[in-house]
């Protein structure tokens, strides 16, 4: 019985690091209906910058945390001002295609830099530390930051995305963007920042991966996948769906691994089937599409 | 000079040209409505205007400056607020929320304000909270004005506010007129429903197949030539 309540639990602060990976996706998709096939690849990139500043710097990984989000903000700002704001429109595609060379471009480029080895973000000490739940039940002390993170982040998406004018102007860019011009919005300038905030939340979702397990280049399609299960999961648009999403995911896996080491990845692809089978539109879908 | 200006603007669809070289003149504290039938160029003028068709720079005139090339959100900081045809509230918005969009890229000091716009519609004070999706037509357009007023704009423009609505929902909707023109602002009005543009402008200017085809004092004008302007003779 411990063994299955302990499965859970460590299912559940998995999935805080599948809400982090998708809560970026999310945004993006709800402000601008663009499906970012480059976003696994941003969380890499990421936890590169990470390891680069930290490495380089000598300090604690949330200190170089803390360096790489100006860095992925102005990354994030430019890519969206310069590159993908251009592939918005009323056709679907282009921004497919280009996200999807985005994501070949940055996985061959950080191969070239730093070639194919495995990497590891180290958290020192953190990596180790446990704090006891009663029973036989221990949690680590790097899972329960990553799911107290993710429900942070979510929180502070909310209260920008509803209580602050920007969060109304992103809201209204949504809805409808000729009319959101009128009002004196730039929404060239508004998807940008949009585009920056996200990256922000990967470069959080980077740290957790990073020291979690090691990554390499080509990690990043994968993180996709599931960033993307729990986005549709939780329902197109909705933060909060999207933290459920994650948990369902990291929920099913650890369950699935408990069963059979094997299962563990197939268990959270089925997860996803099934609510898409018994919910098309996610748990939460917004009311107004 | 005149706040606003046109000068031989054009608009085109395509190629199909809405507007063939339209001018008019809008004096500070003006109220002048543009009447006109259907796919005369009503709404493309205040469009081009708006800066939501591209136009030439040297087409519209604001306060001495071209404004005729700029984008919408310029036009706006500028002054010029549009309430667009079909209202377009944003549906995500609480209407409180919607009335303070309206001042996101402008927010100048003036007369207008949340407890300004709910007392010009005391109808929106209980309604505050709900989804402007959940509002009856002539609400929803009290919160479209209501919206571009909080920027405190130099000029107005109202694009068919009667469309659609119920005669005595029209009769409220175009007594705040008078109050927003003591307001200090200008106001520029698309209309069809010719009997309430005329009681409340200054001037008016007949469209007929994207030109003028009249301008005046309503007091000037008989219903003969409005009707030749209106229909062509």
């Amino acid at each position: 019985m411990t063994g299955w309540i302990d499965t859970i639990i460590q299912g559940v602060l998995l999935g805080g690091l599948y809400a982090l990976f998708a809560a970026g996706l999310s945004l993006i998709f709800g402000i601008m209906r663009l499906v970012n096939l480059g976003h696994g690849d941003l969380i890499v990139l990421a936890a590169f910058v990470i390891l680069v500043l930290t490495k380089g710097l000598g300090v604690n990984v949330f200190v170089g945390l803390a360096l790489a989000v100006p860095i992925m903000f102005a990354l994030g700002y430019a890519l969206q001002r310069f590159v993908l704001n251009r592939t918005l429109g009323r056709d679907i595609l282009p921004p497919l295609l280009v996200t999807f060379g985005l994501s070949i471009i940055i996985e061959n480029a950080l191969l070239e830099v730093f070639s194919a080895d495995s990497q590891r973000l180290d958290a020192g000490p953190l990596e180790t530390a446990s704090v006891a739940l009663g029973g036989d039940i221990a949690v680590g002390v790097m899972p329960l930051l990553t799911l107290v993170s993710a429900v942070a982040v979510i929180l502070a998406l909310n209260f920008l995305f509803y209580a602050t004018p920007l969060g109304r102007a992103f809201r209204a860019t949504s809805d409808d963007p000729p009319t959101a011009e009128l009002m004196g919005i730039d929404n060239r300038h508004i998807f940008s920042v949009a585009m920056g905030i996200a990256l922000v939340v990967t470069a959080i979702a980077a740290l957790y991966l990073g020291v979690r397990a090691n990554f390499d280049p080509t990690i990043g399609p994968a993180r996709l996948i599931y960033a993307f299960e729990a986005v549709i999961i939780g329902g197109l648009g909705s933060l909060w769906g999207t933290l459920a999403g994650g948990i369902i995911i990291g929920v099913a896996q650890t369950v699935g691994a408990h069963i059979n080491p094997e299962w563990q990845i197939l268990a959270g692809h089925v997860a996803f089937l099934i609510v898409l089978v018994l919910r098309p539109r996610g748990l939460f879908p917004r009311a107004v599409d | 000079m005149a706040l606003l200006e046109t000068r031989a603007l054009t608009a085109f669809y395509g190629d199909f040209q809405a507007l063939f070289g339209i001018d008019t003149r809008l004096e500070a504290g003006e109220t002048v409505a543009i009447i006109g039938a259907n796919a005369a160029g009503k709404s493309t003028y205040l469009k081009a205007i708006a800066g939501l068709a591209v136009g030439e720079a040297e087409s519209v005139w604001l306060d001495g400056e071209a404004i005729g090339a700029l984008p919408p959100a310029a036009i706006m900081r500028r002054g010029i607020a549009l309430v667009p045809e079909g209202r377009r509230l944003f549906p995500s918005l609480t209407v409180a929320e919607n009335l303070m969009i309206g001042r996101y890229g402008r927010a100048a000091p003036g007369p207008w304000s949340l407890d300004a716009v709910y007392a010009l519609f005391p109808k929106l004070t209980a309604m505050r909270h709900r989804p402007s999706t959940t509002l009856s037509g002539g609400e929803q357009q009290m919160v479209a004005i209501g919206r571009a007023l909080m920027s405190n704009p130099r000029v107005l423009l109202c694009d068919e506010i009667s469309l659609g609505l119920a005669p005595i929902v029209i009769r409220d909707i175009y007594a705040a007129l008078p109050r927003i023109k003591d307001g200090g602002t200008s106001v520029i009005l698309v209309e069809q429903d010719i009997v309430q543009a005329l009681k409340v402008a200054d001037r008016v200017y007949c469209f007929q197949e994207g030109r003028v085809s009249l301008s005046g004092a309503p007091a000037g004008l008989t219903r003969d030539q409005i009707h030749a302007a209106y229909f062509g003779a």
